[in-house]
């Protein structure tokens, strides 16, 4: 009964030595690699003494613009290594021809692909939105925190355990091999009976959750924390995306939640939801997942909307354009992508009605958002135009994103997607919107709100070689993939027979390498500006000749936000307040309510990440420990009344009268 | 929205740009709590939406015909309605201030929400002896995984409301305390409400097919 083989079972559930991919190459040297890294980076925390800032300024702690560049700092983590996916696929695929069979295996190359589409979207897209979304958004509508801030720590450190989990699977056991959906039967449990599933269905589970809350948090801010005089027609364009987005995320979430839970209980008890015996039906998790999926999309590209309507009318000089028509059109697009989920299989076979109606509804979507390109294009135009390197973002945006909706409308016409479905044509267009429209916003947000959040500007040089690299690279990475996509290659493929397309997959992969320049540089600005920190310096706060609240507090902003609460007349509020020539209070400071830092967040991270991963190997003890844990842990934090406190008086007094000696510097 | 803000300043005709006195935006946890409510609507959504398209799907096993009792929800359906209504009764001594009879009807209505619990373990366990077990058929995954849903839900309500009890014993009926009864007051109805849907759809409808 108790044997070696049972107690080790008991023990460490499924989870063996073969786990640990020691015969691959790729891998020893990535986790080589990544040991090395964590060390030198240990170390030098260590050997600068930051420990004890790092637990008490950043880990635990509640403001929401400290969190704000921690889910940036993950999410170009995460981006490091969904692009080095990326290079491996495109580099698999100019091989692989004929006689060549890559170097990549079709298993790992089924992980490569799987994994570089969960941590795009999961681990970079999204925590850069939720990122920007945190810093910025209680900045611009005159608030000194979100509205629940110890649940904003508690969802950062969610999302970083998911993240965690992934990078896990790389070095024990493997990633699912099922493309990011995971649909069933191929994400089931006869057909993938390996830790990889598992792995994703416990990554997205954890993070969602940390998502779902930061989107109510978010919701309840921007509803209940606005300034006095900002109603809703006079917020920031960037604010009402993100209120558009966060209802998008707390009206998808729960469905991704619930359908993974579901292939779940397929998965570990064996019920029959998405089998195709017993009754099960997979086609209801196509639908369902796509429930979220398709709102998931507009979930990322909606602040990147609001991110250039800011950056247009900040480097034009002028009003935006159409502010209602702009409030309306992202209104819109909430509603409709709730309702054009279906384009995404029309091969389904729900018939002619069904799938008119879905195409229908997804061409108009192209409605509203058309409605958007014109308005940006009508507040450059006659504006006085600074080509500072957000709007270089901006203006490639618009040139890429139009040729990415115009092969959404395409494929909306169901005739047409019967021939393009699950082609390389459809990749193409995913990443002509999710890179032209989301990466480009995300990096021009990135680059406009940098001196807000560090004091000082990057490098625009280095930002510009980035700008060009991205831009060129996009085009010559995803063009091939059209005309590939057009004479029907399909997706997924990690070996061709015919010579004659190789040429398309070369061009690709010189794409990417641009592309790979392009982040390169990114680094290399990070770096260099750094260094120039001093000639880059803001003293003002307002180094672009901004428009909204943000931009009316010191760069870095204190800690509390706002010394005093501003009131607004008009949007475009700092911009308002410039024009009727506001003066900065000097005196009459008074103590501020704030949150107190808490470790609760960071607990149960790693709790969660135990408990996943616990899972995913059948550690049932583990399990059940951590699980009984984490709910000890959240009580017990029920328990702690004392959860605010004042900044006194003085502080506030030595914070602002430094502001003032740095703005009187400066004249 | 009333301002009562600085008039130092020079400019005759600017407005006054920001509050002297503190700004307190009001509460945003009921707001907050809702929405979180909503979203867990969807997960029942989408499981009833599931019951709906597996709810049929009985792969020559038993259907809800040969299974429920209707009796015995019924006794269920009561004890979770009573025990809203003790909730309500909670919060009425709680606006009247009235420590030991909210926490007196905060018991009662936890020891309705344990019957409920009770009852649906054991009726699941005579469902699982039976072999109508969720791995039977589609019909039967759909209905454990709906109505299992919603008794953890009843289950962790009634561990919340017992850390509350405690809760409200250590420090009275201050504001947080008012505030997280509030909270749960919302759940324990919301989780009523879901009953109802789940009695009328997967129950008596089961029944009449």
């Amino acid at each position: 009964m108790f044997s070696n083989l049972d107690l080790q079972k008991l023990i460490f559930g499924r989870l063996t030595l073969e786990a640990i991919p020691y015969h691959e190459p790729i891998l020893i040297v990535t986790f080589l690699g990544v040991v090395l890294g964590g060390v030198a980076v240990l170390g030098a925390i260590t050997y600068f003494r930051f420990w004890g800032t790092l637990w008490r300024d950043w880990i635990t702690s509640v403001d929401h613009k400290k969190i704000g560049i921690m889910y940036v700092i993950l999410a170009l983590v995460m981006l490091l290594r969904g692009f080095a996916d990326a290079l491996m696929m495109r580099a698999q695929q100019a091989m692989a021809f004929g006689a060549n069979e890559g170097y990549l295996p079709p298993h790992h190359y089924d992980q490569i692909f799987t994994a570089h589409g969960v941590i795009m979207i999961f681990f970079f897209a999204m925590p850069l939105v939720t990122g920007l979304m945190n810093y910025v958004v209680p900045l611009q509508i005159g608030a000194r925190d979100v509205a629940f801030p110890f649940l904003n720590n508690f969802s950062f450190w969610m999302t970083v355990s998911g993240a965690l989990t992934v990078m896990a699977s790389l070095f024990v056991g493997e990633f699912a091999r099922t493309g990011w959906l995971a649909y069933p039967p191929l994400s089931g449990p006869a057909a993938s009976p390996g830790v990889g599933v598992d792995y994703y269905i416990w990554a997205l589970q954890i993070a969602g959750i940390g998502t779902l809350l930061s989107g109510i948090n978010l919701i309840a801010t921007i509803v209940k924390m606005r300034a006095p005089g900002m109603t809703m027609m006079k917020m920031p364009v960037f604010t009402w995306t993100a209120l558009c987005t966060n209802v998008l995320i707390v009206a998808a979430f729960p469905i991704l939640t619930a359908v993974l839970a579901l292939l779940s209980l397929d998965r570990y008890v064996g019920t029959h939801f998405f089998s195709n015996d017993l009754g099960g039906n997979p086609m209801m998790y196509v639908n369902l997942i796509w429930i979220w999926g398709h709102p998931e999309v507009y979930i990322l590209i909606l602040p990147a909307f609001g991110i250039f309507s800011e950056v247009v009318s900040t480097y034009s000089g002028k009003r935006l354009f159409g502010y209602a028509s702009m409030v309306y059109a992202t209104v819109v697009i909430t509603i409709l992508s709730y309702l054009v989920w279906l384009h995404h299989f029309f091969t389904m076979g729900s018939g002619a009605s069904v799938n008119s109606f879905f195409g229908i509804t997804t061409m108009i979507i192209s409605i509203p958002t058309g409605a958007k390109i014109f308005n940006w294009l009508f507040t450059m135009y006659r504006g006085r135009i600074r080509f500072e390197v957000p709007m270089l973002w901006t203006v490639g945006f618009m040139v890429t994103f139009v040729v990415g909706g115009m092969t959404g409308v395409l494929l909306a016409v169901p005739p047409a997607d019967f021939v393009l479905h699950n082609s390389l044509f459809l990749v193409a267009h995913f990443h002509n919107v999710i890179i032209g429209g989301v990466v480009f916003g995300l990096l021009a947000g990135i680059t406009y709100w940098f001196p807000k959040a560090f004091g000082y500007k990057l490098d625009p040089f280095w930002g510009k070689v980035s700008f060009w690299c991205w831009l060129t690279g996009f085009w010559f990475a995803f063009m091939p993939l059209y005309i590939l996509g057009l004479m029907g290659v399909t997706r997924r493929l990690q070996h061709f027979d015919d010579p004659s397309l190789q040429i398309w997959f070369v061009i690709a992969a010189f794409g990417a390498f641009l592309i790979l320049c392009g982040i390169v540089s990114f680094g290399i600005q990070l770096v260099v500006s750094y260094l120039k920190r001093e000639e880059l310096r803001d003293l003002t706060g307002d180094p672009w000749g901004g428009r909204t609240l943000e931009w009316s507090t010191s760069s870095p902003p204190p800690e509390y936000n706002f010394a005093f609460t501003p009131v607004i007349h008009d949007h475009d509020a700092w911009w308002d307040m410039k024009k009727r020539g506001y003066s900065r209070p000097l005196q009459g400071f008074r103590p501020i309510h704030m949150p107190k830092n808490t470790g609760t967040g960071f607990v149960l991270g790693v709790l969660s990440v135990a408990f996943s991963f616990a899972m995913i190997w059948y550690i049932w003890w583990l399990a059940a420990l951590t699980f009984v844990a984490m709910f000890v842990v959240t009580i017990v934090h029920t328990f702690n009344y004392n959860r605010d406190f004042y900044i006194p008086a003085d502080a506030v007094v030595r914070a602002e009268d430094a502001r003032t000696a740095m703005l009187s510097g400066r004249a | 929205m009333a301002t009562h803000a600085a008039t130092t300043h020079d400019v005759a005709e600017a407005p006054a740009f920001h509050l002297e006195e503190d700004h307190h935006p009001e509460g945003s946890t009921m707001l907050g709590f809702w929405i979180y409510l909503m979203s867990d609507c969807l997960i029942f959504a989408v499981l009833f939406a599931t019951y709906a398209v597996l709810g049929r799907n009985y792969a020559a096993g038993p259907s809800p015909k040969d299974l429920f009792e209707l009796p015995l929800v019924a006794l269920n359906t009561s004890m979770l309605l009573f025990s809203s209504i003790t909730y309500g009764f909670a919060m009425l001594e709680m606006q009247r201030e009235r420590q030991g009879g909210t926490l007196g009807w905060l018991a009662v209505t936890g020891l309705f929400g344990l019957a409920f619990v009770g009852i649906e373990l054991y009726e699941f366990a005579h469902l699982i002896h039976e072999g109508a077990t969720p791995q039977r058929s589609g019909f039967l995954s759909a209905f454990f995984a709906l109505v299992g849903t919603h008794g953890l839900h009843v289950t962790f309500g009634t561990i919340w409301l017992v850390v509350l009890m405690v809760q409200v014993r250590q420090r009275g009926l201050v504001i947080e305390n008012q505030r997280r009864l509030m909270c749960l007051s919302m759940f324990w109805h919301f989780l009523d409400v879901v009953w109802i849907g789940v009695f009328t759809f997967v129950y008596l409808m089961g029944v009449l097919q």
